[in-house]
């Protein structure tokens, strides 16, 4: 046999039908499903008299438009078309008799926080969604990606997707993380490197020493951001850790299927000869604490850095550069340290898990955000907010002058009450800097959320290292 | 879906590179259950300001312009997120075409499931056309997807590559729902085979 990559092997695993030019119809072993997405999907079923083929392999949770405040079980805290979007889900759920996790259910969350959670992703599965982040499943070693409402209903329709195969590109990163770097600076420095369209038509597994040594929280941080450097999905594979993760989560295999199952998952790596279309090698060392400092994720820099000038960019750049200089409010050459901010966000499916709580309340522990900031924190899902309530780190972020959030997107995307206002800037930990991303108007500094934790202390973009 | 065959129409420069999602429809705009009616708030944030006034230097917006039904657009266009509201507004705008040296890959897809086409030429190429679409109105560019050429004011002559599978779909307005569904027979045998490999899926 020929030597193949994880994404082959998968890929291969899952060709339902391939026609004479490539075109193949790839089998979806999991969909999921959330308010924003998919209205328009399921109201395409309803006029053509289609059902859905696989609705046990179909999980949905509302999720971008669902308020975070406590009071949210009260409807009039969400606008009239929010509620509007969040019912037609309750509705599609149970009319076409999917799995759901309504607003009220303490295990609703960001659907790429509860897929995991509940132990609907699996090494090795194909997982796809009307959200371009479903890339953040694929620190499992599963094939996911996002996908538009039309392929939503198409694979509602036929459970599978029509595609052709994407190019093999292997990211490593050789060697150890220094302290005070973390996933999050990983995946922002390879986009920096890469740019956003480095990866546009390509399957990124992400691989060596620095990934390896990561949590699957972690992992799933990396392969958040794979979209943010355009490519269709990252992966990683699966070992001990994922397997550990994995084990007795609701909807996990048990006894003896769960040794098939992993039988199978032990196959699934990246032989030592496969084809690569494109490699990048980075050394873990050289990855510092990072900030996004403009308008688009690749435009990421060390902590230490100062604003670009944007002549020092080429080509269409140079333009896109100044404008986002001037949207964000910034001057060439100011030192990124120096950069004021009024809000801090602690939250989304990049760095709303446990792991990501726990790195931002061992800096906060003991101190207080400075005066005048408005600070939150929005745990992924109902049940890291418990887990994080038990753990004693929503005291210390109350303690420290933090909201202490219910579960959503938030201020992720701004599509619910929480927002930024005209000029305000944050320092988020969320995966897109793009104008008016949190609010119309407001400044995104994309950051890990040690380093969302230290801004919220000082009121400045700050090294946490110094903190630590 | 609307069929596309050969357009001719004027273009409309927009040099920036990396246009996101969230600037061709701002969130605000995902809240709705339908497809339609979005053209409206197509580019909102750049083209309108706080007070619903239209932002007179940006492009869609001077006279020549309005009437555009072909973008020529910076690199990696359609970055961001999967929201298929991004080809529903620029479609219902009437805009049918967009060309650039890149496109984000699941924007690139949702393009054909709603009648628009998107055309990747070499970069050299695409500054051609963009210098010729910064001539306003009665520089038309011409469209012809069956032959796979974009032919400029001038008469200079390009030709892009495309998918044939997504040619046919686009070209003949099919439904791709209903093609895969005749193919039911190869998904029944691969579920069962799937289901008895990897029963825990
Ligand atoms: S947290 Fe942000 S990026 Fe993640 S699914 Fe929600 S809106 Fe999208």
């Amino acid at each position: 046999m020929s030597p193949k990559t994880l994404y082959d092997k998968i890929w291969d695993a899952h060709v339902a039908d391939e026609s004479a030019d490539g075109t193949c119809l790839l089998y979806i072993d999991r969909h999921l499903v959330h308010e924003v997405t998919s209205p328009q999907a399921f109201e395409g079923l309803r006029m053509s008299g289609r059902s859905v083929r696989a609705p046990d392999k179909t999980i949905a949770v509302p999720d971008h438009n669902v308020p975070t405040t406590l009071d949210r079980a009260n409807a009039e805290t969400m606008t009239e078309d929010s509620r509007i979007q969040v019912e037609a889900l309750d509705t599609n759920a149970k009319e076409f008799g999917i799995h759901y996790y309504p607003v009220s259910d303490v295990r609703q969350g960001i659907v790429h926080i509860v897929g995991p959670e509940q132990g609907w992703t699996l090494p090795g599965m194909t997982v796809v969604c009307g959200d371009s982040h479903t890339a953040t499943h694929g620190a499992f070693g599963a094939l996911a990606h996002g996908i538009g409402t039309s392929e939503v209903e198409h694979v509602l329709a036929t459970q599978t997707l029509i595609q052709k195969k994407s190019k093999n590109f292997k990211v490593e990163i050789t060697g150890k993380l220094n302290p005070g770097v973390t996933a999050k600076d990983i995946t922002m420095h390879i986009i920096g490197e890469t740019g956003t369209a480095g990866g546009t038509g390509y399957v990124i597994e992400y691989c060596g020493e620095a990934i390896r040594d990561l949590s699957m929280e972690g992992r799933m941080t990396v392969c958040n951001m794979a979209i943010e450097g355009g490519a269709r999905a990252g992966l990683i594979a699966p070992d001990e850790k994922t397997f550990a993760y994995c084990k007795g989560r609701p909807n996990a295999p048990t006894g003896a299927e769960w040794d098939k199952a992993q039988a199978w998952w032990e196959t699934l790596f990246s032989d030592g000869d496969a084809h690569w279309d494109l490699e990048l090698t980075i050394k873990a060392e050289d990855i510092a604490p990072s900030v996004t400092w403009g308008t688009s994720p690749e435009d990421v820099l060390p902590i230490t850095a100062l604003v670009p000038a944007p002549e020092s960019f080429k080509g269409g750049k140079v333009d896109a550069a100044a404008r986002s200089i001037e949207y964000m409010g910034l001057t060439a050459g100011q030192k990124l340290t120096d950069i004021e901010i009024d809000t801090v966000f602690i939250g989304s499916c990049t760095n709303g898990r446990i792991e990501d709580l726990r790195a931002a309340a061992a800096i906060l522990k003991g101190k207080k955000v400075k005066d005048g900031m408005r600070a939150m924190v929005v745990p992924g899902s109902g049940l890291v907010r418990a887990q994080a309530e038990e753990e004693g780190l929503a005291d210390i972020f109350k303690d420290a002058g933090f909201e202490w959030r219910m579960a959503g997107c938030s201020m992720c995307l701004a599509m619910n009450p929480d927002q930024l206002a005209e000029g305000e800037r944050c320092a988020s930990t969320s995966n897109r800097n793009f104008e008016g991303r949190q609010g119309y108007k407001g400044r995104t500094h994309l950051v890990s959320p040690g380093m969302a934790a230290a801004a919220a202390i000082t009121g400045h973009l700050t090294d946490v290292r110094e903190l630590m | 879906m609307e069929k596309f065959d050969k357009l001719s129409g004027i273009a409309a420069p927009m040099p920036l590179v990396n246009i996101d999602t969230d600037m061709i429809i701002p969130k605000v705009f995902l809240k709705t259950i339908k497809r339609s009616g979005l053209g409206v708030n197509l580019f909102d944030e750049m083209r309108f300001d706080r007070e619903g006034n239209e932002i007179a230097d940006f492009v869609l917006n001077k006279p020549a312009y309005r009437e555009a039904s072909v973008l020529v657009a910076g690199d990696n266009f359609g970055c961001g997120s999967s929201r298929e509201h991004a080809p529903w507004a620029i479609a219902d705008f009437g805009i049918r075409c967009v060309i650039s040296t890149s496109f984000a890959d699941i924007f690139y897809n949702n393009c054909f499931k709603n009648g628009i086409l998107p055309i990747i030429l070499p970069e050299d190429q695409r500054d051609a056309l963009m210098k010729d679409a910064e001539k306003g109105a009665n520089a038309r560019i011409e469209v012809d997807l069956e032959a796979q050429t974009v032919t400029s004011s001038d008469g200079e002559v390009y030709a892009f590559e495309v998918d044939s599978f997504k040619k046919h779909c686009l070209m003949n307005g099919l439904d791709d729902i209903g093609l895969t569904m005749e193919k039911a027979a190869a998904i029944d045998t691969f579920e069962a085979q799937a289901s008895a490999d990897r029963p825990w899926v």
